[in-house]
């Protein structure tokens, strides 16, 4: 049995490898939830938002500039995208939306890696991050735990945009009618571009965030991918607390399992997956409205 | 991403995509017009047809098909591999340095006067997508000889493919014990000393510069190479005195391995063994200095993957102990390294790796194996490599165990260089020593291997 100290330091990691994902996450439900497209390419928009944070942190040095040109990239490719392609598929199946998606990740991969080839890329992590914080049982990386704070910053700024500003309002109100607001004289095809490049950006700014933690490989995106469908299946799909919840609980499992047999971590999330799925089939805090 | 789908499929014939498909030097087209069309030799007639012979040996070429992953996390070794079997197929055609200091190959005209031609297929680090274009291979461009794998998983399925079809697979890179032990066929031979030989050959080296009483901890990546490396390294430290404090297993291609190693980090270890490769070899050695593991345990990295020192940096590799199966500065030991250094640099601006040594050196055992069968019938080719027959190559002099078919060449044990010590931007290494096969191979009846009779 593992000892106290030992739990404790799991769980407390877990909280942070949870966070990142609900910060992962979260724009891949923003889109999922107020546009119905599943987006296949967020894990390669997490992926260019590393590589920007690469170009940028060895031009300027600064992780702050890094930060804010990654979201800008994102932001700007997410805005061109939906104007030049996802719009045209909002009246489509699902399948076609994956599809072109997954179409899409794959030439964004394909194109980072044909610009800076297969080896992964050195991203140091920013000076005050370095070095290690004594948490009573055990060590952590400073840099750790500084992006725990600085994804709980952002979700709550994403928070806000949604839940307390106009533009959030005639998002939330065009998930449950989008031909009522648009009689009512308010552009929701707008706020849906608004939101696509929004989701993008919270992509590419976790993708910045993560860049010095990871191996910054043009594949990089892929297994975030998969777990963060995980975390929207679990915390609901299209829900915005669920993917934080959803975030935290992966995050747990995965980092608790380890305790036990490592082997397991993987496996643990979908099996708590199918759990969430059979006893809530909407996942936590999912609701019934958009499917 | 589970998969993609467009790279599922080596694009085979006509509609190659550029940089999946590589097609070699002048190949098949242009020998076709240039040189005069011989009569069916008389080789031909003497073996009965087998597998893709001779119908793939009756133009003025043969083909070669090679599998590598160009994505996934082991791509960089994909890249340094294929450019490894370009400089061998240019060599073999047109004649080098190196192949004029190999009586067989002196001519450089191609094997049995065939130009090779070659593709290489993107294998993604997973075995069925390297399965469904070797099949392709075989089937569409009657391959005469399959190469290529990285990932131990992948070789295994090529290698079973290769016995199903009577194409002699080679395989370069590939460390677990399997791939010439419990899953060894007739067909298939591997190059890469195997996990066994690398961890024999490291052991008494790190219990003399690490001392004898150390506690190991271990990452491993769950697959063949993972677990067996991990067997033969625990094997091999014990018997020299250390114990293993705790294992940490981890699926290829995880991203975050902080779970693992704050385990890691509590076990009470004070040497660190991490048997992760390529992406994750970096992402996992990263997050280890991150954590504080490194520099409070010695490192240890049995499987050195091609440019992690590069990936890295110096200061998180200088210091660390552990094995590949080759580097650059063994051209000081084996002069036709030396030439293959140079060739090699010349058209790829960087040293050639493992990757691409190991590559090469496939295409050149096969080709000298071929000569001196006198044929490319499978059987006769498969006897002339496990004829015990030394060859000089980039490694010095290499043969196959029969009993096997796994290479007997020297094992290099190296430390990592530290900044200071380095005389160059790639001067990452030290070789300690370099430790003749036959010391550490595995007993022939330990190794689990049942070679099929030819036929089957």
């Amino acid at each position: 049995m593992p000892t106290l100290p030992q739990f404790l330091s799991q769980a407390f990691n877990g909280v942070a490898l949870g966070s990142l994902l609900a910060l992962i996450s979260c724009g891949l439900t923003i889109i999922l939830g107020t546009l119905g497209v599943l987006n296949f390419a967020h894990g390669a928009m997490f992926m260019v938002g590393a590589y920007v944070a690469f170009v940028v942190l060895a031009a300027f040095h600064s992780f702050a500039a890094a930060l804010v040109l990654g979201a800008l990239t994102l932001l700007v490719f997410g805005f061109a995208l939906e104007r030049g392609l996802i719009r045209l598929y909002y009246d489509r199946p699902h399948e076609d939306q994956i599809l072109v998606t997954f179409g899409l990740a794959i030439m964004m991969i394909e194109a980072v890696h044909y610009a800076f080839g297969g080896e992964s890329q050195r991203v140091p992590v920013p000076p005050w991050g370095r070095g290690i914080v004594h948490l009573h049982f055990f060590v952590y990386p400073l840099y750790r735990v500084e992006a725990i704070g600085l994804a709980a910053v952002i979700l709550l700024a994403f928070y806000l945009l949604l839940y307390r500003t106009r533009i959030g309002l005639v998002v939330r109100a065009g998930i449950e009618d989008p031909l009522m607001v648009q009689l009512l004289g308010t552009n929701v095809r707008r706020a849906f571009m608004v939101v696509f490049s929004i989701g993008c950006m919270a992509a590419g700014i976790a993708g910045v965030i993560y860049a010095p933690l990871a191996a910054v490989i043009p594949n990089m995106g892929e297994q975030f991918l998969v777990q963060c469908f995980v975390v929207v299946v679990i915390g609901g799909l299209g829900s915005f607390p669920g993917a934080i919840v959803g975030g935290l609980v992966v995050g747990q499992i995965l980092s608790l399992t380890t305790l036990f047999n490592p082997a397991y971590a993987q496996a643990a999330i979908y099996a708590v997956m199918t759990l969430v799925l059979i006893i809530r089939p909407r996942g936590l805090f999912g609701t019934m409205g958009r499917a | 991403m589970p998969q993609h789908p467009s790279s599922h499929s080596p694009v085979v014939g006509k509609s190659l995509s550029r940089r999946r498909i590589l097609k070699a030097g002048l190949g098949a087209s242009v020998a076709g017009f240039v040189l005069p069309r011989i009569a069916s030799p008389a080789w031909a007639k003497d073996y009965p047809a087998l597998g893709t012979f001779p119908a793939g040996t009756n133009g003025s070429s043969v083909f070669v098909g090679c599998l590598v992953p160009l994505t996934g996390p082991y791509s960089a070794s994909g890249k340094d591999m294929q450019l490894g079997f370009q400089l061998a197929v240019e060599h073999l055609n047109d004649g080098s340095r190196v192949t004029e200091q190999i009586p067989t190959l002196k001519k450089g005209k191609g094997v049995l006067g065939k130009k090779i031609e070659f593709q290489v297929a993107d294998a993604e680090t997973k075995p069925d997508p390297a399965v469904q274009a070797a099949t392709r291979y075989v089937r569409d461009n009657k391959a005469i000889m399959l190469t290529g794998a990285v990932s131990s998983a992948v070789a295994v399925a090529l290698e079973e493919l290769g016995q199903r079809e009577h194409t002699i697979v080679m395989i370069g890179n590939s460390s677990s014990n399997d791939t010439t032990g419990k899953d060894c066929q007739r067909y298939g031979f591997r190059s890469q000393d195997s996990a066994y030989m690398a961890s024999k050959a490291l052991a008494p080296v790190l219990a003399k510069e690490l001392g004898k009483n150390r506690k190991t901890a271990y990452l491993t990546p769950d697959y063949t190479f993972g677990h067996t490396i991990y067997a033969s390294m625990k094997k091999f430290t014990e018997e020299q005195g250390w114990t293993t404090a705790i294992q940490q297993v981890a699926p290829l291609g995880t991203t975050d391995f902080s779970s693992y190693l704050l385990n890691i980090a509590n076990s009470g270890a004070d040497v660190f063994v991490n048997l992760a490769f390529g992406a994750d070899a970096v992402a996992s050695t990263k997050q280890a200095q991150q954590f504080g593991v490194l520099p409070m345990m010695k490192y240890v990295v049995p499987d050195i993957s091609q440019f992690q020192a590069k990936e890295l940096g110096a200061e998180i590799m200088g210091g660390a102990y552990g094995s590949q199966p080759w580097w650059w500065t063994e051209q000081d030991a084996y002069p036709l390294a030396k030439f293959f250094v140079e060739d090699f640099e010349k058209t790829n601006h960087y040293k050639p790796r493992w990757g691409a040594s190991e590559a090469y050196l496939q295409m050149l055992v096969w080709a000298d194996a071929v000569e001196r069968a006198g044929t490319f019938y499978p059987i006769a080719v498969i006897k002339a490599l496990e004829s015990g027959q030394k060859v000089n190559s980039i490694y010095g002099e290499v043969y196959y165990r029969a009993g096997d078919h796994q290479m007997v060449r020297p094992v290099p044990v190296m430390v990592g260089k530290k900044p200071n010590e380095m005389k160059g931007p790639e001067d990452f290494y030290r070789v300690v020593d370099l430790v003749p096969g036959e010391q550490v191979l595995p007993p022939l009846n330990e190794t689990g291997c049942h070679l099929q009779a030819y036929e089957t």
